[in-house]
């Protein structure tokens, strides 16, 4: 069972919302679509579901073309981000519906709701009407609903962005073993670099309807192929700066300069840029490779177990990002250690140069 | 303070009342006495008014063509604008926008423009002095009005619901008539209400294409003397009894007038 997408792309008059993609998605794992919002990730679901028709390429499912094939014979589900359910059906009677639309048998169906409420504890609620849920409950009534008809293909669309922290956390724990003995492909669409790494999978990072780069989530993170992958896949954002090599020494727009090491010393001598993550940016010096960066800090966030310091570097703002608390002063002069082994060396036109 | 919080509405309320008190205690009155004297409440009480309405065709038969044209009306521009208004509140097209404006223009025009052309028109066609005749008269300025409300109303459902519909495998009739229907349910209420409301107060039209058989209440109401003479205490009764259709359906949607407004479409 796998979701084929052939070079599918999206225009709306003069707009293209979508660029040319290829996409492979398979089923065991979660596929997440990682991007900025309106970067396409809604429409590109949208198209997947058959809600929006292609302006180029074909759908594939399962070596079959469904390009064609309207959403109401697609077996697909979908939960959005708003907690969209059907207002005028109780909770029992939204999660039956689809099942209701197929024709499946009256006890069939309680059985299946009955089991469907209980793995998303509505149970005590099947009579109640959505509108008298807290939104937790109203986006496990949608999921539910998602979930309860065996989709061959699910579409997650930011279900949990509109969730408070605490169910947020909940909730995100729950899913990937509500999917785990399911043989559906799973498409989760968020914003948030955190969601992908936590649920692992694939992850295709999006930006401005394009697809920068797709395969195992671990793999993007580590390796991301260009700086746009980079900084979609960073949160806090990456920090970059111009840096120049002359022989084996390289040397930050700021003048500071450090020996090449490892994948740095495979660099042609030129222009390069640099991306750091901001957790290997250090108030302490750790690391491999450490280096000196100092500048004025601008802002701290001090939450309970992290540090978050934006500081200058040159022009530039840099995050970071560190455990424990490490009290700073804004406005303070203050000098950090960026561990320059973790660096990700770009070319102008933004690809990871990999040596 | 308290004191002049109390007065003042009151003060208000009492002087919107009033004229309608006036009704009702005139319909209670014979017309000797509203015409002979200055009275604050009926010195002879008398139903005899509203007997002679149930029981005379010539005034029942008024209330009967009225909601006949009315419920014809509402029903008709209620089930056109739907389409409508799904329409303009979910799909893009071209000139939608000024479309949308120009339903409203129809109603800028007053009624009286309409009166000539639709009384020859129903003249030649056979349609004059019918409930049908009326009804579609009024259907030119209440269709826009409905399909105005109504999607403000279908605006307010994401469209994600129609999404979420079509994903669970509900073909679009089915959709529409399951689950948007019902869920704008208060916006088919607000705007039958105001058709109805128009269509029921609606005088001109309703005079100039009805003769006998389709004359609705107020042209009965309007004849000011009849061959008895002034009949006041009768025309007031007839009057009370064309504000209770009206005072009725308020009333069932008096709450979902607040959420039109809310929606900024009343």
């Amino acid at each position: 069972m796998t979701l084929e997408l052939i070079n599918v792309s999206k225009r709306v008059g003069v707009e293209q919302h979508i660029y040319p993609t290829d996409l492979k998605l398979e089923p065991g794992g979660i596929n997440i679509l990682l991007g900025t919002t309106l970067s396409g990730k809604t429409t590109l679901m949208q198209m997947m579901a058959g809600l929006d028709p292609l302006t180029t390429g074909s759908l594939q499912f399962n070596g079959q073309d469904v390009t064609k094939t309207p959403v109401q014979k697609r077996n697909v589900s979908m939960v959005y981000q708003q907690f969209i359910n059907y207002p005028n059906f109780n909770v029992f009677e939204n999660i039956a519906s689809p099942l209701r639309v197929a024709g499946v048998a009256e006890d069939e169906i309680k059985r299946r709701v009955g089991e469907m409420a209980e793995l998303m504890k509505l149970s005590p609620m099947l009579n109640r009407r959505p509108t008298e849920l807290s939104g937790g409950q109203q986006q496990r009534t949608a999921m539910a609903r998602a979930l309860v008809k065996d989709a061959d293909l699910v579409l997650l669309d930011e279900p949990l962005a509109n969730l408070d922290f605490k169910l947020r956390e909940e909730l995100r724990d729950e899913l990937p073993r509500l999917f785990a003995d399911r043989n559906c492909v799973v498409v989760y669409a968020t914003t948030e670099p955190v969601e992908a790494l936590l649920f692992g999978g694939h992850t295709a990072t999006l930006h401005e309807g394009c697809v920068t780069q797709f395969g195992p989530t671990g793999e993007v993170y580590r390796n991301p192929k260009d700086l746009i992958s980079a900084e979609v896949f960073s949160e806090p954002p990456i920090n970059h700066a111009n840096v120049i090599k002359a022989g084996q020494t390289i040397t930050l727009e700021n003048g500071v300069s450090w020996t090449a090491e490892g994948i740095a010393t495979g660099l042609a001598d030129g222009a390069y840029i640099l991306g750091l993550r901001p957790h290997h940016v250090m108030p302490q010096q750790s690391g491999k490779q450490p280096v000196e960066v100092s500048g004025e800090v601008l802002v701290t966030e001090l939450s309970g177990s992290e540090s978050v310091i934006h500081f200058t570097v040159g022009d530039r703002t840099w995050v970071s990002q560190s455990h424990g608390i490490h009290p700073v002063e804004v406005g303070a002069h203050e000098t950090l250690h960026a561990d320059v082994s973790e660096a990700f060396y770009f070319d102008g036109s933004g690809n990871r140069i990999t040596g | 303070m308290k004191n002049t919080s109390r007065f003042v509405p009151a003060l208000y309320i009492l002087f919107l009342l009033l004229p309608i008190y006036w009704l009702v205690n005139m319909s209670f009155k014979t017309t000797n006495e509203i015409l002979g004297s200055f009275t604050l409440w009926p010195q002879e009480f008398t139903f005899e008014n509203y007997i002679t309405i149930f029981t005379d065709p010539t005034w029942y038969m008024g209330y009967v063509n009225s909601l006949a044209y009315v419920s014809i009306n509402t029903a008709l521009s209620v089930a056109v604008a739907l389409p409508a208004a799904y329409a303009f509140s979910r799909y893009r097209f071209l000139g939608d926008k000024h479309l949308f404006f120009w339903l409203l223009t129809n109603r800028m025009a007053p009624p009286a423009v309409f009166a000539l052309p639709f009384f020859q028109l129903y003249s030649a066609v056979g349609l004059f002095d019918t409930y049908w005749a009326v009804a579609l008269a009024h259907t030119l300025f209440n269709i826009p009005l409905a399909v105005w409300i109504l999607e403000g109303f279908m605006s307010g459902v994401p469209k994600e619901l129609d999404e979420t519909a079509y994903v669970d495998g509900y073909s679009f009739p089915r959709f529409f008539i399951k689950i948007f229907i019902p869920t704008i349910a208060a916006g088919i209420g607000v705007a039958a209400f105001f058709c109805f409301m128009f269509s029921w107060v609606e005088l001109l039209l309703a005079k100039t294409l009805t003769a006998v058989d389709a004359k609705p209440i107020a042209a009965t109401m309007t004849r000011t003397a009849s061959t008895s003479g002034y009949e006041l205490g009768l025309l007031a009764a007839a009057g009370t009894l064309t504000i209770i259709p009206g005072a009725f359906v308020i009333y069932f949607v008096r709450n979902y007038i607040a959420r039109g407004f809310a929606l900024g479409r009343v």
